[in-house]
């Protein structure tokens, strides 16, 4: 039977990528010598005050905005109270009843139609410090606390993803946006990205909200699918015996590739929130966000789609060049040297990202500038090279730095486009392959192909392929 | 108005405390007349007034996203009742 329907939501947390901690001025910095990045604030020692880092609130707004969310006019702190040795307040400074941003949404595309993804809220919190767990018996455990203080947006949705491919594009496209807006990098196996989901089941079309699970212990966009799809498995046969799902929190577990039961999660009551003392509330008026809002980078959605009409690209196209900010910006630096879009689009994708694939290279590391890329394709348009040393030329450019003009010149690639030298060596090509010459006459055209491949052997690839089958035609 | 022991003990877990039998009947019972005190807020008429988030009325405070330099890792792991290493150690909680 399979008339069920998933419900899913996540709940995804990002670290931003401020220069400081959210309430102190402790570096922000993954990577660190274990509490070096700490301070009394940190530490919760006494008499300490927190004050509110502005680049977090500008960020948390950035991203609201790009989320299409509503910015509160009044929003506050609020103390989460737990005991945990990952936070020394025993509190996490969180928001709760009013959050900064809420009512928003995402517009996925999925299959051929538009799914709109709600977002509930997203709001500023801090990150706790990190624990390590002895292995065996130990009982011990050992806390660093440099993560302790970084900023946190959580970003909630609506329970309106149906299937675990859509959670994974739900996310894929978060990540986007958030990368384009750079307040984080969104990087999972740093944890600068984690995401706990939300799963129940229904009988299709239903429109009831049966009891939920929440999955936790996620760390790649893959495992969400693979957790969902295992949860779906679980629930289902739950369903189908004729039993019934608890609510709880479970692990995924990468290596049995199932989920089991966590502690049972405290509640909201538990946690006896209340407003922070130590920090004021935050009125934002409207020039305050008209501002922040003028400052937004243009978003992948409206750039893919100026990309298409402004440049006629192909869809397919438009969607690969602007799949990240730096990426589209390097095309459209190639472009301002270059006057066919299409055609820079076509070694942007093809040559530069195969190359940057296979050497694990960000764009913004390669050594190839935009105008170099020009310069390339310029030297092809007048004949200088051919389509195929072109790519030889490329490569050795990404590799060392240089200009295309430079590696033609110190390769000695120019091509060779002089009648007089190519007709000789043609003559001797037709000299040395009587056979091949007779098949051609009899009508056997491929034999044309050897022919040119022996000149093109000849000259190490560097024979205008133009005029070389000219002349073996007006010669044949 | 007594607390049940019930929600002594809950609380009790939430703040990591291990009660006596006696001390949850003498708890429950100090616990009930402050909240019995702190009732008393209930009984005023607060239509039509503002929810107090913050005692003072200030708003918008923060600060510029610079960095300032953190404490001395020997002064950051100084005061811990156990150290191991560069990290703080403490007892397994999972």
């Amino acid at each position: 039977m399979s008339a069920y329907e998933a419900v899913i939501g996540l709940e995804v947390h990002v670290e931003l990528l401020t220069r400081t901690k959210a309430f102190c001025s402790c570096p922000n910095e993954f990577g660190s010598e274990p509490n070096t990045n700490v301070c009394p604030v940190c530490l919760a020692l006494p008499g300490v005050l927190p004050v509110l880092n502005r680049s977090l609130l500008k960020y948390a707004v950035e991203a609201g905005l790009a989320l299409n969310c509503e910015i509160a006019s009044f929003c506050k702190f609020d103390r989460k109270n737990y005991f945990y040795p990952d936070l020394p307040k025993a509190y996490q400074i969180s928001q709760y009843d009013l959050p900064l941003c809420r009512n928003g949404y995402l517009d996925l595309e999925a299959g051929g139609g538009v799914r709109r993804v709600g977002i509930t809220r997203v709001h500023m919190e801090e990150d706790a410090g990190k624990l390590l767990h002895s292995e065996g018996d130990a009982g011990y455990s050992l806390v660093d606390l440099n993560r302790a203080g970084v900023p946190l947006l959580e970003i909630v949705t609506e329970p309106d993803l149906r299937t675990p491919r859509e959670a994974h594009l739900f996310l894929e496209k978060l990540k986007q946006i958030l990368r384009y807006l750079d307040v984080s990098d969104c990087k999972m196996e740093e944890g600068s990205l984690r995401c706990d989901t939300n799963i129940s089941l229904r009988t299709a079309g239903s429109g009831v909200l049966n009891t939920k699970v929440e999955i936790k212990n996620i760390s790649s966009f893959r495992a969400v699918e693979r957790a969902l799809d295992s949860e779906i498995a679980r629930q289902r046969r739950l369903y189908e015996a004729g039993g019934r799902v608890e609510q709880e929190t479970r692990a995924w577990n990468e290596e049995t590739g199932g989920t089991l039961v966590m502690r049972t999660k405290e509640t909201a009551s538990d946690y006896r929130y209340f407003p922070d003392p130590d920090l004021p509330p935050i009125v934002l008026d409207e020039q305050m966000v008209d501002r922040i809002r003028e400052g937004l980078p243009e978003l992948p959605e409206a750039r893919r789609r100026r990309f298409i009409e402004e440049f006629g690209l192909p869809a397919y196209d438009a969607e690969i060049l602007t799949a990240s900010r730096d990426l589209a910006d390097y095309f459209e630096e190639c472009i301002k040297c270059y006057h066919d879009p299409k055609r820079v689009g076509n070694w942007v994708m093809v040559e530069l990202l195969r190359l940057l694939n296979a050497n694990n290279i960000d764009i913004r590391e390669s050594k190839v500038p935009p105008s170099h890329l020009a310069e390339l394709l310029i030297l092809m348009d007048k004949g200088a090279i051919s389509g195929k040393i072109a790519k030889t030329v490329f490569e050795e450019m990404f590799a060392r730095g240089k200009g295309a003009a430079e590696v033609v010149e110190e390769k000695g690639l120019l091509q060779i486009s002089d009648e007089e030298a190519l007709a000789a060596i043609i003559d001797g090509v037709i000299a040395a392959h009587p056979q091949v010459v007779e098949d051609y006459r009899s009508g056997t055209k491929k034999a044309l192909g050897f022919l040119v491949g022996q000149v093109m052997k000849q000259t190490q690839g560097k024979a205008n392929p133009k005029i070389v089958n000219k002349l073996f035609s007006a010669k044949l | 108005m007594k607390l049940s022991r019930k929600e002594v003990e809950h609380v009790a877990m939430l703040a990591r405390l291990a009660l006596t039998g006696e001390e949850i009947d003498r708890f429950g019972a100090q616990l009930g007349s402050i909240l019995a005190y702190a009732k008393k807020i209930n009984s005023i008429n607060t239509d039509g007034v503002e929810p107090t988030y913050h005692v003072l009325p200030i708003k918008n405070v923060w600060r510029k996203d610079e960095r300032r330099p953190p404490l001395a890792q020997d002064d950051i792991l100084g005061n811990a009742p156990r150290r191991e290493g560069n990290y703080f150690r403490v007892p397994r909680i999972l």
